[in-house]
C-alpha cells in the first residue's frame, strides 16, 4: 500500500484560509460545506503565550473507522492507497462514516444526500500534482508526499523535526501531521 | 455539431439513461478537471498587491483562480482573497447597470437607465462645470488600476484633481518619511528584502493577517530560515506568535521605543559607522539629539524593559545590514506618522540595511512606453497649492482635504469622479463632510463593481465588470525583476456592466476629447506597448507574466558612493527641509492621550479572508470571515461580564456607536486595548451579505490626529467602551 | 489557558456544533428493533418450552407484532436514509467489519423468521386475519409450512432475537469515535431494554391473569437488570478515558441531566419499576395499563438519549470564532 500523507508546518502557517477557499474552488463544493477548516490554538496567559494555526481535514487514516463502518462499501480506498473516497453511487446516506470519524471530517453533500469529504484531491495526485489547499498555500507550510518514501519531502521534515497528529489517542493512525 | 446543439442532444440521452441509472448506481459526480477545460490569464485585482494568476474555466463555466508560477508577486500562489476571486464576479449583489438619481414624489431614488442616458447626463453636467467654474475643478478618488483610464479623461479635460486613500489613509506617512530621509520612498510592493533578512523588526504590523502575497512569502521564508523576529504591538499578532522577541508594548509610545532604540545602537557603538560617514549626513546632531531617551526613559513611557530593548537593539545590530526595520504600510496612526516613519528610516541608516542585502533592495521595472496620444493641457491652476497649501511637503493628493475643498458655494472642486473606492469605510469621520460634499458638487459619478455605500452620495452611478471580464493596464511594477503581467478577460461582463476604459473613452467623445483615446479596444493599447518591448498581445496570453533580465545591482557594491534623491544627495538623519518648513529635523517623542477608566484604545487590523470592506460581501470570503469580532483581554470580559459569542456594541469617546458585534475574549491582547478587524458593520442593505455584520471601526474615529507634515488622519487615538447588547428573543 | 477556535468558519449540517445526523428516526428503529427482538425471544421460548396454554397472548396474538414492529423500524431506518434512492447498496455486499452491514443481513434473516413465527400463529390468534390469508393457496401453504416446522422456526427465532437484540445496542458501541457509546454495557442493556418492551406489551395485551402476573414478574426483573446495567455502563464511563469521563458527566450535568433523570430514569424506569411491584402486591390494579406504558416510554427514551448523548460526546470541541449561522445566508 502507498501511503501518502500530509506534513503541516505549525511555525509557519499564518491561518489565512487560503487552503480552504482553494479546496472549495477546486472541488466546486457548495457555500456552506467545508472538507477543511482552519484551527488556531492559543495557550498561556498574556503576555506569555504561544499560537498554533492548524489546518485541518480528514487524516486518511491508516486505520480507517470510517471505511470500516460503511454498510456497502461506499466508503473505500483509491486504489492502493490510504485515500479515503467515497462512492456516491455506492452511499446510501446511512451517515455510520460521519459517527465513525472522531475528526468530524465529513459532511452531508447538499442537495443530493450522499456523503463527502476530503480526496486528498486525487484527481491531482493521479497527475502528479498536490492536492489543491497543499499548492495554494502562500506559506508553502503545507506539504504532500508519500509516507513511506525516506527520500520525499514529507519523510525528511518528519525525520528532522518535531511532530504530532490529532487525536492519536483513538487509534485511527492518522496521516496528516503537524510540525511543533 | 455547434456545442448548444450538442449539450440538447445529450441532454436528451441523458434524460432516456436516468431511470436505469438508478438500478445501476447513476455515476458519481464528475472528477473536476475532467471536462474541457479553458485557461486565461489575469491579474488578481482583489487588492493592490496585484498578483498574476490563470483563470481556468470548465465546460465553459468558471472553476477557479491559480497564481502563476513566473510571478514575483505571488510566486505562483495566490492568497486567500486571490483564490476567492470568482467570488466578485458570481456576488449576485453587484452593480447591473448605469443609475441616476432622480426625484420621484419627492423622494430621491436611482433610476436605472441606458448608458447613453448616464454618460450624456455626465458629460453635459461636465461642459457645465467647465464653463461655469474652469476646466480643472474635477476631482478623481480612485483606488485600482481602471482609475487610470479616468485620469487620462480628466487631465485632457484640464483636470489634474486626484487623491488615492491609499495616501492619506494608510501608506503616505511611510513615503513622506522615507523620502525625507532616503530621498525615495519604499514602494509598492514594498522593497522589503526579507527573504535575506537575519532579523525582522515589526512595528505595528498586520504581516500574515494582511495577505501582501510576495511580501508574506518571503517573511515566511526568513521565518523558515531562522530569522530573528522582533514584532513590537499591543497585540499578540499572528507575526508576535512567530517572533522570538514579542514587546506588547503601551499603544502610542512607538516612536519612544524606536528613540530608545536608537539611543542604544549609537550609545554602544553599535551602528554601521562606515556607511553612516559614507552615506548620511545630520550623525552628530542625532546622536546628541537622542541622548535623553535611554531605555530606562523609554520603559517608563512603553512598558517594555530597558533589559528587553538594549537585548532587541544589539540583536538587530548583530545582523545588521541584514537587519530590516518594517516600514509597515497602514502607518496613519497618531498623528506623528511621517516622523514615526522618518525614525524607522533613520534606524534602517544606523543598521545600515538601506540598499543592502536582507534590507531594502533596489528595484526595476520594464522600460514600457506609454501609448502614444497628444500632450493633456496645461491646467489653469496648480490645484495642489490652492486645496494644499497647508501642506507643501505632501506630494500627492489628500484625499480629506480634498473633501474640505468640495464643500460650500465657493469650493475649489465642483466634481466628483470616486473609482473604486468606498470613502465612507475609508476615511475616518468622513459621512459628514461626504455628505456635505455632495450637496455642494454639481457633479458626483461613482464607478463600482459594487452597490458600495459611497454609491448613495452619488448623482450618477456606472457599474464596472470585474478584473476577471476586462482587460486591464499592463502591469509593470518595480521588483526584483523587471517584469509585465496581463490581464485579460475571461469571461463577458454580466449584466450591462463594462469596463473602465469603455466608459472613459465614451465620456472622451461626447466632450471632443477622443483624441486621448486613439483606439477601438484597449488590447490594441496593450498590444503596442508590449510589441515595443519585444512581445505581444499573443504572447502573452499564453505566457501571462513575462520577466526581463536586472540591468543593474540589487544592492549596493561595497564602497560604491551613492546619490539619494534627497537635498543634501545623502541620507538625512537630519532633515534641514523639515526644519524649514518649520517641523522636528529629527523625530521627538509625544506622549498618548491615554483612556479614561472604562475606555480601551480601539485598535484595528488586517484579516487575511478580506480586502478592506470591499469584500465582506464576496460569497467565497463571506464564507470564511462572515463578521469580525472585538477582541477583549480575559480580565476585562470577567470585569464587564462578557464571554466568547456575545454581542456588544462599541461606544467611543464622543458617544458613536457602533454595529453589535461579536466579542472574543482572548489573551492574545492588551487589558488596556481592545481590537477589531476593519472593513465591517456595512450599512447599504443591496450588499445582502455584508449589511449589519459586526462593527465598524472607521466610524468610530471621530478624533482624528492629522499629520502636519503630509496631511494624513491618524487613526489610533480612538477609545472606546464595550456597551452589552440587550438580550433579543 | 487553551483557547482553540475554528478561524475560518465551519458550519457544516447535522455535524457542526456537535454531531446531529440521527435525530429521532435511528431511536425509533432501534427501539422497534429492541421490540422485535423481545417478541421473538418470548415468542420462541413459549414453542420450544411448550408453555403456549399457560401463555395464551405470547404464544398466539404476540408474535405478529414481531414484523410489524420491525417493518415500522426498518420504515424508520430508510426515512433517515439522505440518499435514499441508493438503499438497496445495502445488499450488493457485505461488509464484515461493519456492523451495519451486519445488521441489515440480521434484518433479511429475521424478517422471514419473525413472519413464519407468526404465520402459525394466525389461524388462532387472529382466527379473520387466519382466514383471509387461508382464501390463498400460497398463504395456505405458507402457514402449514411454519405449523409444520413450528419448532425450527423457534430455534432460528430464539437466535436471531439474541443477535438482532445486542446488535441494535452494538452498532452504536462500535462507534468509537463516540466516546458515550463507546462501551460494551450498550449491547446487553438494549437486549434487555427491548425484552422489557416485548413484556409491557405483553401486560397492555393479555387478559389471562396467570400471563399477567407472571409477565410482571419478568418485567420487574428486566427492569431491575436494565437499571443495574444503565448503573455500570455510567461507571465503566466515569472511569474510562478522559474523553469518557467528560462523557458519563454530561449525565450528571449540563443539558443532558434534566432529560436523563427527570425524563428518563424517574418515569421511564424507576415509576415502571415501583408501580409492577404494587400490581404484584395486588395493589391499583385498575391503572395497571400505565406501568406498560411508562416502560415503553422508558425503552424508547433510553435509545433516544443514547443516541443524543452518543453524538454530543465526542473528541473534538471547536468553537467557531465567528457566527456560524451567518452562512445560512449562503445556503
Amino acid at each position: 500500500m502507498i501511503r501518502y500523507g500530509m506534513v503541516i508546518d505549525t511555525q509557519l502557517c499564518i491561518g489565512c484560509g487560503d487552503c480552504v477557499v482553494a479546496c472549495k474552488t477546486e472541488n466546486k463544493l457548495p457555500a456552506g460545506l467545508n472538507r477543511d477548516w482552519v484551527v488556531e490554538a492559543t495557550r498561556g496567559r498574556y503576555p506569555d503565550l504561544t499560537t498554533e494555526f492548524r489546518s485541518e481535514r480528514c487524516n486518511h487514516c491508516s486505520h480507517a473507522t470510517c471505511v470500516h463502518t460503511c454498510p456497502t462499501g461506499a466508503s473505500h480506498l483509491w486504489k492502493d492507497t490510504n485515500i479515503v473516497l467515497v462512492d456516491a453511487a455506492k452511499c446510501t446516506g446511512c451517515k455510520a462514516c460521519i459517527a465513525a470519524c472522531p475528526y468530524d471530517a465529513r459532511l452531508i453533500m447538499t442537495p443530493d444526500g450522499y456523503i463527502d469529504k476530503c480526496t486528498f484531491c486525487h484527481h491531482r495526485v493521479e497527475k502528479g500534482e498536490d492536492p489543491a489547499c497543499v499548492s495554494s498555500c502562500p506559506t508553502h507550510c503545507m506539504h504532500f508526499g508519500i509516507l513511506d518514501e525516506p527520500s520525499s519531502a514529507v519523510s525528511r521534515l518528519l525525520a528532522s523535526r518535531q511532530q504530532k497528529v490529532l487525536l492519536d489517542e483513538t487509534g485511527n493512525q492518522p496521516n496528516v501531521y503537524y510540525l511543533i | 455539431m455547434k456545442r448548444r446543439e450538442f449539450l440538447k442532444l445529450s441532454a436528451i440521452l441523458g434524460a432516456g439513461t436516468a431511470a436505469p441509472g438508478f438500478l445501476t448506481g447513476c455515476s458519481p459526480p464528475p472528477l473536476p478537471g475532467a471536462g474541457a477545460v479553458e485557461t486565461s490569464p489575469t491579474v488578481c485585482n482583489i487588492c493592490f498587491w496585484r498578483c498574476a494568476g490563470t483563470v481556468y474555466q470548465e465546460n465553459g463555466e468558471p472553476w477557479k483562480v491559480v497564481g502563476n508560477p513566473e510571478d514575483l508577486h505571488s510566486m505562483g500562489r495566490l492568497c486567500t482573497r486571490g483564490t476567492g476571486g470568482l467570488g466578485s464576479y458570481r456576488d449576485p449583489d453587484r452593480l447591473r447597470q448605469p443609475m441616476l438619481r432622480v426625484e420621484q414624489n419627492g423622494r430621491q431614488t436611482f433610476q436605472p437607465v441606458s448608458w447613453d442616458e448616464a454618460l450624456d447626463f455626465i458629460a453635459e453636467r461636465m461642459r457645465g462645470i467647465a464653463e461655469q467654474h474652469g476646466e480643472d475643478r474635477l476631482c478623481l478618488f480612485s483606488h485600482g488600476v481602471g482609475g487610470s483610464h479616468f485620469r487620462k479623461l480628466m487631465s485632457g479635460f484640464g483636470s489634474r484633481g486626484y487623491a488615492q486613500p491609499s495616501f492619506a489613509q494608510c501608506r503616505g506617512p511611510r513615503d513622506v518619511g522615507f523620502a525625507l530621509t532616503f530621498g525615495e520612498g519604499v514602494g509598492s510592493p514594498d522593497r522589503t528584502d526579507m527573504e535575506h533578512s537575519r532579523c525582522i523588526v515589526l512595528i505595528g504590523s498586520h504581516l500574515g493577517e494582511n495577505l501582501h502575497n510576495g511580501q508574506v512569502q518571503t517573511w515566511i521564508q526568513a521565518l523558515e530560515k531562522q530569522a530573528t523576529v522582533i514584532t513590537v504591538d499591543p497585540r499578540f499578532s499572528v507575526a508576535a506568535g512567530k517572533s522570538k522577541h514579542w514587546l506588547p508594548i503601551r499603544p502610542g509610545t512607538d516612536m519612544a521605543l524606536l528613540l530608545a532604540w536608537m539611543h542604544v545602537l549609537i550609545n554602544e557603538g553599535l551602528y554601521d559607522a562606515d556607511y553612516i560617514a559614507r552615506y548620511a549626513t545630520g550623525f552628530e546632531q542625532l546622536a546628541a539629539h537622542v541622548q535623553p531617551f535611554s531605555p530606562e526613559w523609554a520603559f517608563l513611557e512603553t512598558g517594555i524593559s530597558a533589559a528587553k530593548i538594549r537585548e532587541t537593539a544589539r540583536e538587530m545590530a548583530h545582523h545588521a545590514p541584514a537587519s530590516l526595520v518594517h516600514p509597515g504600510r497602514h502607518v496613519t496612526w497618531y498623528g506623528d506618522d511621517t516622523q514615526r516613519s522618518r525614525a524607522i528610516a533613520i534606524l534602517n541608516a544606523l543598521l545600515g540595511s538601506w540598499g543592502r542585502k536582507g534590507g531594502f533592495y533596489i528595484q526595476e521595472k520594464v522600460d514600457l512606453p506609454d501609448y502614444p496620444t497628444p500632450e493633456p493641457p496645461k491646467p489653469q491652476s496648480d490645484w495642489l497649492a490652492v486645496v494644499q497649501k497647508d501642506f507643501p511637503l505632501a506630494p500627492s493628493g489628500i484625499t480629506n482635504a480634498i473633501i474640505d475643498a468640495s464643500i460650500g458655494p465657493d469650493a475649489f472642486f465642483k466634481g466628483w469622479f470616486v473609482y473604486g473606492t468606498n470613502l465612507p469605510y475609508t476615511i475616518p469621520d468622513s459621512a459628514r463632510n461626504l455628505e456635505a460634499a455632495a450637496q455642494s458638487l454639481d457633479l458626483f459619478v461613482v464607478i463600482d463593481t459594487m452597490p458600495a455605500e459611497i454609491t448613495g452620495y452619488a448623482d450618477v452611478v456606472l457599474p464596472e465588470c470585474t478584473y476577471l471580464e476586462r482587460i486591464d493596464p499592463i502591469r509593470n511594477s518595480p521588483e526584483r525583476n523587471p517584469s509585465l503581467a496581463v490581464s485579460l478577460p475571461a469571461f463577458e461582463p454580466r449584466h450591462e456592466t463594462k469596463p473602465a476604459w469603455w466608459m472613459a473613452k465614451q465620456l472622451a467623445e461626447r466632450l471632443d476629447l477622443g483624441r486621448y483615446f486613439p483606439y477601438d479596444d484597449y488590447a490594441e493599447v496593450v498590444d503596442w506597448q508590449l510589441q515595443q518591448v519585444g512581445s505581444s498581445l499573443e504572447e502573452m496570453q499564453r505566457l501571462g507574466v513575462k520577466n526581463f533580465p536586472r540591468t543593474t545591482p540589487m544592492y549596493f557594491t561595497p564602497g560604491q558612493s551613492v546619490e539619494f534623491f534627497t537635498e543634501s544627495g545623502k541620507i538625512e538623519l537630519h532633515s534641514a527641509m523639515l526644519a524649514r518648513f518649520g517641523q522636528d529635523p529629527m523625530p521627538v517623542y509625544t506622549p498618548p492621550e491615554r483612556p479614561e477608566p472604562g475606555y480601551f484604545h480601539l485598535n484595528y487590523g488586517r484579516a487575511p479572508a478580506h480586502t478592506f470592506g470591499r469584500t465582506i460581501n464576496n460569497p467565497q470570503l463571506f464564507e470564511l470571515m462572515p463578521e469580525n469580532a472585538v477582541w477583549v483581554n480575559p480580565l476585562v470580559a470577567t470585569e464587564l461580564a462578557l464571554n466568547s459569542g456575545d454581542y456588544v456594541r462599541l461606544k467611543n469617546q464622543d458617544g458613536v456607536v457602533s454595529n453589535r458585534v461579536r466579542v472574543r475574549v482572548t489573551e492574545r491582547i492588551r487589558p488596556d486595548s481592545v481590537y477589531i478587524v476593519h472593513g465591517f458593520g456595512h450599512t447599504d442593505a443591496r450588499q445582502r451579505l455584508a449589511a449589519g455584520r459586526g462593527a465598524d471601526d472607521n466610524g468610530l474615529m471621530t478624533r482624528i490626529l492629522v499629520d502636519p507634515i503630509m496631511g494624513g488622519t491618524g487613526m489610533r487615538g480612538n477609545f472606546v467602551t464595550l456597551v452589552p447588547e440587550e438580550y433579543t428573543a | 489557558m487553551l483557547e482553540e477556535l475554528l478561524v475560518t468558519v465551519r458550519s457544516n449540517p447535522k455535524i457542526d456544533p456537535s454531531l446531529g445526523v440521527w435525530s429521532w428516526e435511528i431511536p425509533v428503529y432501534l427501539f422497534m428493533g429492541g421490540m422485535t427482538a423481545g417478541i421473538m425471544l418470548f415468542a420462541s421460548l413459549m414453542v420450544l418450552l411448550a408453555r403456549e396454554e399457560e401463555f395464551p397472548f405470547v404464544a398466539r396474538k404476540l408474535p405478529l407484532w414481531a414484523p410489524i414492529a420491525l417493518s415500522v423500524g426498518m420504515l424508520f431506518l430508510f426515512l433517515d436514509l439522505s440518499h435514499k434512492l441508493y438503499v438497496w447498496r445495502f445488499y450488493t455486499s457485505f461488509q464484515p467489519s461493519s456492523p451495519m452491514s451486519w445488521g441489515s443481513w440480521i434484518l433479511i434473516l429475521v424478517y422471514p423468521v419473525s413472519i413464519l413465527l407468526a404465520a402459525c400463529t394466525l389461524r388462532q390468534g387472529y382466527p379473520w386475519l387466519g382466514r383471509l390469508v387461508d382464501r390463498f393457496a400460497i398463504g395456505t401453504a405458507i402457514l402449514d409450512f411454519s405449523c409444520r416446522h413450528r419448532a425450527v422456526v423457534a430455534q432460528w427465532g430464539l437466535v436471531l432475537a439474541v443477535f438482532l437484540g445486542f446488535y441494535t445496542g452494538i452498532l452504536l458501541s462500535a462507534f468509537s469515535a463516540r466516546p458515550f457509546w463507546n462501551t460494551g454495557f450498550l449491547a446487553p442493556l438494549f437486549l434487555v431494554s427491548g425484552m422489557s418492551a416485548a413484556a409491557a406489551l405483553v401486560l397492555l395485551g393479555t387478559r389471562n391473569e396467570h400471563e399477567r402476573h407472571t409477565f410482571t414478574r419478568i418485567d420487574i426483573v428486566l427492569i431491575t437488570v436494565k437499571l443495574a446495567l444503565i448503573a455500570l455502563l455510567l461507571v465503566n464511563l466515569a472511569t474510562g478515558s478522559g474523553v469518557q469521563i467528560e462523557a458519563s458527566q454530561m449525565v450528571f450535568g449540563g443539558e443532558f441531566a434534566i432529560p436523563f433523570w427527570v425524563f428518563f430514569i424517574i418515569p421511564g424506569v424507576m415509576l415502571p419499576l415501583i408501580l409492577e411491584y404494587w400490581e404484584l402486591k395486588g395493589r391499583r390494579r385498575a391503572w395497571m395499563f400505565i406501568s406498560p406504558v411508562l416502560a415503553l416510554y422508558g425503552g424508547y427514551m433510553l435509545r433516544h438519549l443514547t443516541v443524543d448523548l452518543g453524538q454530543t460526546s465526542s473528541y473534538l470541541n471547536y468553537v467557531n470564532a465567528f457566527d456560524p449561522a451567518l452562512l445560512d445566508l449562503l445556503r
